[in-house]
């Protein structure tokens, strides 16, 4: 590689600051500059090359740069760094450590301080898997170290092309990060390259090493009956969450993000409230991974740009974030990405697009916004792995739509590209009906898809869900119908199948996320009373009056509802199951 | 660096362009014209022209006037003599207090947290409002707005929880405030004692629109001064939509391409730099903010009450006189609620609101004429009482009064299976008459 280019600021704009370099210099589009201001280097990304005038996307606050202070190039474009260690780290947009950040400066972030992502002391238990001579390609294993209790692969670098030739490895022992574990050479033209235990991927590529990619039928579970029952998620599949503000997008991620079963979470935390992150950083330390017994933070990699940090950074942060997805995907997990909220991702783009002075689309959203959000969750995916296994990363991205209309352009085009959507509507959250997704609005492609992988379940599964989500609708006609001619304008027949889509509605779909026992509920668990609860629908109620149709329901709603919230196959859960079984037999029994 | 003079070669809007060389970005400059001295901020570097907006407005201002580059981006004055004093929207005493130039002088504006140094907020503050304290608490670090409409007794209730608060240090930021609205402040401060630990940073109605700009930054920049040094700071700010509104304008007079409405693209980072400034400092003090946010036809879609709701942890909505139940949230409630508070908070929060809405269907279906059941003579009942002993904005009583008092309404009213409570709770707390 030849001389880095340099340049001088000619131009600044909040973030957005110009250079000028001179004739003889090539510049990259992406690649990262650093700007010398006040002394201090300043981390930023070209985001347009015109002639010899470079425009970049400055990382941190751009106070005090002036006309004429120094740019110089990397070389590089904007990469994650690769490894054992990012597991239990909470990074900023650029994959900066944050709790390493604070060792070494006060209560607030300070500009221009850039550390190693990984710990590049720590030493790693390597043991290879293959000898010299072995013929491997791009993703495939050399060997591996544990990390927690996963088997982390060291990969041939996901960036090389063709195959190469193993020469040397090292025996098994203790390495760092940076050492050279292996050199290989290309069988084409027999440069030699050295692999270490990381490596670096530019984030804003996606990753392609793996063999192929396959169609997502089986499910991730979320323990969130809604999802899981009427709108299954698949593992490598996609969702996103809009919903108004306070519509409980953010406690839906949460909760997903502690009892999805996944084996790795990553949490993107992209122009939200700091607090909601704090709350994820403080208290996943402390709660148990049921899966493995160990912290849930050991499954976890908290990226975290919140609103008041800069702006730039938190266009990078889901590119970072997926990048890191990606990888632990190509190592044969089951990765789970959560990024809150893609809106405000999106109007980094916005922001960044009008400094730019680009010819605005819809609400003044860049005309490239559709194809930057398919690209970030074409991302997703199942795939298999050159040795046969598979891995998934699975996307669920919020999105935080202007005045909770979701006929806006971040929504509109976030619905195209996603296999199942969670609409919040704002009607369910005023009636505190928690997750407060609208199962009338809501869908999933999945539920077709992983048709036969859900049978699984119970015989009859799909069928059953479709029928209940009938009922919902039923239910929500009456209800329209009572608001408009009251309740002795209706039918006995239709104010029981109200009565009895109400109690559907709040055993089945409410959540209460703040419920030690209700915030989670198994498949087994899931499986159980779900069939329960379609006797309850399968039920022929007769009543003489509708006096007696709502004290019977009401009763029923009430046992229905103390039985969620007890321990499952506890003494109480076995008490109440056997009221309603009894009275459903009873009645039954009276109505023939 | 201080650069003299540079002169004015185009003014448009409230934006000036300078021609000079060595200038920061975000440097503070003064506008010398005929009307007097001016502050003025760099907002953009373009070559050798500098862009600057001018706090007092450019009327008035020529081309040819002089301009001082200071060197440094705002300051303001900082330490334990600002408590009891009264500031301008400049930063400048008003009162006739003593000469503060002797103090340290701090950066407005400055980088964010470290989330990392953050800790889970905890503390619950009483405000005495049962809609606030039963439904909604407000809780230590939390950044709360209020949303309004113009007539609405907004501040009436921004003053009375900041009285009640019990904070160390009480900031109020007023942007756009009406003369009169800010005597009464200053009056119910001297009142109840707070004016001895209040600051009180005032943009009036009549003063320059552009320098609304720096009254929020200022009011925070020293509740982050006093946060790191152990004080429980509440800061009050009101009304963030005439903040918006200068923003707007500044970005309006930069030809920036509005994303709705007018407002800058920038206008959810630009509210949420400030929001974010509500914290829980870890070994140290806390801010918290409470702002008022009028919505413009009172339409909360309307694009400054909406990016506000997605930046603040929830909100009241204050219309006709009371705190909506319905809308209002306070999103850090969880913290507190059952942890800080009774165990029984929660079931009674949730339970008494379901039914209220219960309340409210009865009524719209009365009022369209349908017959009454006895059912809902008794929802209405129960809407009665719950108007008259928590909406009611003069109802003044401590938490476990109005608990009490939410076990007793339930039992007046209603079977104990009727209420959707776990039974434990019934069991415990349900009043048998
Ligand atoms: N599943 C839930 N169970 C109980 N309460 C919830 C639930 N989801 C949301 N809430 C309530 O709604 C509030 C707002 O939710 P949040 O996820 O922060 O909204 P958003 O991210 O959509 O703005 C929460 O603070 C909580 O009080
Ligand atoms: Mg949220």
């Amino acid at each position: 590689m030849g001389d880095l280019s340099k340049g001088r600021i000619i131009a600044v704009n909040g973030p957005l600051a110009t250079c000028e370099v001179g004739q003889e210099h090539n510049v990259l589009q992406n690649e990262v500059a650093y700007v010398n201001c006040q002394g201090t280097s300043l981390k930023s990304e070209v985001i347009r090359i015109r002639g010899r005038q470079i425009d970049m996307q400055v990382f941190e606050s751009t106070t005090g740069m002036m006309v004429g202070d120094d740019v110089e190039f990397s070389g590089e474009l904007l990469s994650a760094t690769l490894g054992p260690g990012i597991l239990g780290m909470i990074y900023d947009g650029l994959q900066n450590p944050l709790t390493h950040l604070e060792n070494d400066q006060d209560f607030f972030l300070k500009r221009g301080q850039y550390l190693n992502a990984l710990d590049e002391d720590k030493q790693w238990e390597f043991t290879p898997a293959v000898a010299s001579g072995a013929i491997v390609k791009a993703g495939q294993f050399l060997g591996s170290v544990p990390e927690g209790l996963f088997k982390h692969h060291i990969m041939v670098p996901l960036m090389l092309k063709g195959t190469w030739e193993v020469i040397r490895i090292v025996p098994a022992g203790h390495y760092r990060v940076s050492e050279t574990i292996a050199v290989i050479r290309s069988t084409e033209d027999g440069r030699e390259v050295p692999v270490m235990l990381k490596q670096e991927w530019p984030v804003k590529m996606p990753v392609r090493a793996y063999q192929e990619r396959l169609l997502p039928n089986r499910q991730m579970l979320t323990q969130c009956r809604l999802i899981d029952i009427f709108f299954p998620l698949a593992e490598g599949g996609t969702a996103c969450i809009p919903g108004p503000f306070g519509a409980g997008k953010t406690v839906l991620q949460q909760i997903i993000s502690r009892y999805a079963e996944a084996d790795v979470v990553i949490i993107v935390a992209c122009g939200e409230r700091a607090g909601e992150v704090v709350e994820t950083i403080r208290e996943f330390p402390e709660l148990e991974d049921p899966k493995t017994g160990g912290s849930l933070m050991n499954r976890t990699v908290i990226i975290c740009n919140t609103s008041s940090m800069p702006v730039a950074a938190r266009e990078a942060s889901i590119y970072t974030g997926v990048t890191i997805g990606e990888y632990y995907r190509s190592l044969g997990l089951k990765v789970l990405l959560l990024a809150d909220s893609t809106s405000r991702w999106a109007q980094a783009l916005r922001e960044s697009s009008a400094r730019l002075e680009e010819i605005p689309g819809e609400e003044a959203f860049p005309a490239y916004l559709e194809s930057r959000i398919a690209a970030v969750y074409e991302r997703a995916g199942l795939v298999r792995l050159r040795d046969g296994e598979t891995g998934s990363l699975t996307v669920i991205g919020s999105v935080s739509p202007a005045g909770g209309n979701f006929e806006e352009p971040v929504t509109q085009n976030t619905l195209k590209v996603v296999g199942a959507f969670y609409g919040l509507s704002r009607t369910r959250s005023d009636q505190r009906r928690y997750p407060a997704i609208d199962p009338l609005i809501s869908w999933s492609l999945y539920l077709r898809q992983m048709r036969e992988s859900l049978e699984e379940r119970s015989e009859g599964w799909a069928g059953l869900v479709e029928e209940v989500h009938r009922l919902l609708y039923e239910g929500s006609e009456v209800h329209q119908m009572m608001l408009v001619v009251g309740e002795e304008g209706i039918s006995l027949d239709d104010l029981v199948i109200y009565l009895k889509s109400e109690i559907v509605d709040a055993v089945c779909l409410q959540q209460d996320s703040f419920d030690v026992v209700d915030r989670a509920t198994s498949l087994e668990r899931q499986v159980r009373d779900f069939l329960l609860l379609m006797d309850m629908v399968h039920h022929q109620f007769t009543y003489e009056s509708k006096e007696d149709a709502r004290r019977e329901m009401t009763t029923l709603h009430n046992l229905f509802f103390q039985m969620k919230y007890c321990p499952y196959e506890g003494e109480t859960y076995h008490r109440y199951r056997g009221e309603i079984e009894s009275i459903l037999a009873g009645i039954g029994e009276n109505s023939e | 660096m201080i650069i003299e003079h540079s002169y004015i070669i185009r003014i448009q809007g409230d934006i000036i362009t300078v021609p000079a060389k060595g200038i920061g970005f975000g440097e503070l400059a003064e506008v010398k014209s005929r009307h007097g001295i001016s502050l003025a901020q760099v907002i953009r570097l373009k070559d050798n022209g500098v862009f600057l907006q001018v706090f007092a407005g450019s009327r008035g201002v020529s081309t040819g006037d002089q301009v001082r580059f200071l060197g440094h981006p705002m300051r303001v004055a900082f330490g334990d003599a600002l408590m009891g004093r009264i500031f301008n929207g400049s930063g400048d005493p008003i009162d006739n207090g003593p000469n503060l130039s002797g103090l340290p002088r701090i950066e407005i504006g400055r980088p964010s947290v470290n989330p990392v140094r953050r800790v889970i907020p905890r503390g619950f503050i009483e405000t005495r409002v049962p809609m606030v304290d039963v439904f909604n608490p407000l809780v230590e670090s939390q950044k709360l707005p209020i949303f309004a409409a113009a007539g609405e007794p907004y501040n009436d209730l921004l003053a009375r929880i900041g009285m009640h608060a019990n904070a160390d240090v009480v900031i109020l930021g007023g942007i756009g405030l009406k003369y009169d609205e800010y005597l009464k402040f200053r009056y119910a401060f001297e009142d109840a004692g707070v004016i001895s630990r209040s600051i009180m940073f005032i943009h009036t109605a009549s003063d320059p629109v552009v320098e609304r700009l720096l009254v929020p930054d200022m009011a925070l920049a020293v509740a982050e001064q006093f946060g790191v040094r152990g004080k429980r700071v509440l800061v009050l700010l009101t009304d963030m939509t005439a903040f918006a509104d200068a923003m707007k304008e500044i970005a309006i007079s930069m030809d920036q391409v509005p994303s709705n409405l007018g407002y800058p693209g920038s206008l959810y980072s630009d509210l949420a730099a400030r929001y974010e400034k509500a914290v829980d400092f870890e070994g140290a003090g806390s801010i918290t903010v409470l702002a008022v946010t009028t919505m413009p036809g009172d339409d909360v879609t309307h694009p400054v009450p909406d990016n506000t709701g997605y930046i603040t942890e929830g909100q009241f909505y204050l219309r006709k006189g009371v705190i909506e139940p319905f809308g209002s949230l306070s999103r850090l409630k969880q913290l507190v609620i059952g942890k800080v508070t009774r165990a029984d908070h929660g079931v009674i929060m949730n339970s008494m609101i379901r039914l209220f809405a219960k309340s409210r269907e009865v009524e719209q279906k009365l009022a369209m004429g349908f017959d009454k059941t006895e059912d809902d003579d008794r929802f209405l009942h129960y809407g009665q009482l719950f108007f008259d002993r928590f909406m009611d904005l003069t109802v003044d009583i401590g938490l476990n009064d109005a608990l009490d008092l939410g076990w007793k309404t339930l039992s007046e009213c209603f079977r104990p299976d009727e209420v959707g409570i776990k039974q434990d709770f019934i069991d415990k707390h349900w009043i048998n008459n």
